[in-house]
């Protein structure tokens, strides 16, 4: 767990004169959850899509097994797996395509397999995820934990190396939210995946968390074993609670 | 007041290249796309096929009245007969082309608009990038190389009908030998006139659905508004801006035409 395998070094991101992200190192290791917490608006999405290259960071690197990601968006074996997947606050599934064919997508047309290809490999997914009945119905006639575990199946379809989790929980009740925290925790496990999180679940969050990344001020203001986190700045980590409990 | 003028120049000479860029990526990206026979067909259904009814409707109208102003017009000058030259000529050349082009605006490239901006703001296009998969050549690509085919088809099937129109009050209303109107239709349109017609067409469609996808594409950037007021404000200015170019090459084509 202790080998770096993303590394983020001297990060930078501003939108006009607001410097949102003032030189983020990270580093995170390979199969482990990483959460990064902060409160509203400090930038953590923002974060997140630099390394997902959503957006260009204005300075810094970001290295994958010491490579730079540029260079690393897919891996070379062309065996459809990808470096990257994104779980999106939304889900960001296709309204017009049934369940299966949302997780079928980049299979078909990112990495070109024919249906009958694509469709062993989706099967297989969906009843892992316990799936199978919802394949043919459309994303609005799903739940909202369903839809969440269409979301996940179609970024793990791709056998990624890391997946991004943007707010996976945002708009669901207590229960569903430990439901999708299993369910990453589960899948993890499963898949082997690296798993980097944003979240405002505090603590809730941090029984799945390997390690938290706590950003505050554009910087990575603690980052570590969650269980240290209240210890190491009491009256900081009291005043991020609060600023929690009022989203 | 002249810092701001340039600036504003500056941001059209930005916003006219972002553009170009942007609509020269979506019809190359589409070769890079899988199953393109698929998507094309998908596109042409959605830009052609749901415009047709509209299309017939305002080509027979525009024929019918065409047919009644004209008419009384040339029976001033005692020149009924040249009805056919004044009615194809006027369609295959002008009106075809550029009503065609409005009626595809206002049905197929506002609503690609509105689903673009819909799909942005619901991070689908986003989607499509952390798959690896071109959101250029993917969602606009195919309705681009779409659209030249279907404006032309649309706009010959305009002029048909609108001829038929003319027929219809020149002849059976308002009794102009029929004969003499369609030997009139055939003998004055040329391969030329058919020829500029079509690469009117052809213009048309490439500009106006280039700049109702890059309206949508765009929205979060391009409109004052967000959420749904955002995308209703982009497909708002979509049309009125893919109207104004149509308008504005119409004329630049024709006097190059003539």
């Amino acid at each position: 767990m202790s080998e770096s395998f993303l590394q983020i070094r001297g990060l930078k991101k501003h939108f006009g004169e607001k410097r949102v992200l003032d030189g983020i190192d990270l580093d995170i290791a390979r199969a482990s959850v990483t959460t990064i917490i902060g409160k509203s608006g400090i930038g953590k999405s923002v974060l997140l899509k630099c390394i997902a290259n959503l957006m260009i960071p204005d300075a810094g690197e970001i290295l994958l097994d010491g490579a730079s990601i540029r260079l690393n968006r897919r891996r070379a074996d062309h065996d459809g797996g990808f470096t990257f997947s994104y779980m999106f606050q939304n889900n960001a599934l296709f309204d017009s395509l049934t369940a299966f064919d949302n997780v079928a997508l980049p299979l078909r047309e990112a990495v070109g397999m024919t249906a009958s290809e694509a469709k062993g490999k989706v099967t297989e997914l969906l009843e892992l995820l316990d799936l199978t009945e919802a394949g043919a119905r459309y994303p609005a006639e799903l739940s909202g934990g369903m839809q969440k575990r269409v979301a996940l199946a179609r970024a793990l379809v791709t056998n990624p190396e890391v997946v991004l989790f943007d707010e996976p929980t945002t708009g669901l009740d207590p229960e569903r939210k430990f439901g999708v925290f299993d369910m990453i925790a589960d899948y993890r496990e499963r898949f082997a995946f690296t798993a980097l999180l944003v979240s405002h679940d505090i603590p809730e969050v941090f029984e799945i968390s390997d390690r938290v990344a706590w950003l505050d001020e554009g910087r990575i203001r603690f980052f570590g074993d969650p269980s240290e986190l209240k210890a190491d700045s009491p009256r900081s980590w009291s005043g991020l609670l609060q600023s929690q409990a009022t989203l | 007041m002249i810092r701001s003028l340039g600036r504003t120049a500056l941001g059209l000479v930005y916003e006219f290249g972002d553009w170009t860029v942007f609509s020269f990526r979506s019809f190359v990206g589409f070769w890079a796309q899988q199953r393109r026979g698929h998507k094309l067909a998908t596109a042409i259904h959605e830009i052609g096929g749901r415009c047709v009814p509209i299309v017939l409707t305002v080509g027979l109208f525009t024929g019918l009245v065409m047919g009644l102003q004209l008419y009384y017009t040339l029976a001033r000058l005692g020149a009924e007969a040249a009805l056919g030259d004044a009615v194809g000529l006027s369609l295959v050349r002008e009106l075809g082309p550029v009503l065609t082009a409005l009626m595809i605006v206002g049905q197929s490239g506002s609503a690609m608009t509105s689903e673009l901006g819909f799909q942005r703001n619901d991070e689908q296009i986003d989607a499509l990038q952390t798959m690896g998969i071109d959101a250029k050549g993917f969602l606009v690509g195919p309705r681009l190389w779409a659209a030249l085919f279907c404006f032309p088809a649309l706009t010959a099937l305009f002029d048909l009908i609108g001829v038929v129109g003319g027929y219809l009050t020149g002849s059976v209303l308002l009794n102009v030998d029929a004969g003499v109107y369609w030997n009139h239709v055939f003998d004055s349109i040329t391969w030329a006139d058919v020829r500029g017609g079509f690469i009117k067409a052809i213009c048309f469609g490439a500009l106006t659905i280039s700049i109702c996808a890059y309206r949508g594409f765009f929205t979060h950037l391009k409109s004052s508004l967000r959420g749904v007021r955002g995308v209703s404000e982009s497909a708002t200015r979509a049309v009125v801006f893919s109207s104004v170019a149509v308008l504005a090459a119409d004329y630049l084509i024709t006097s190059f035409l003539i």
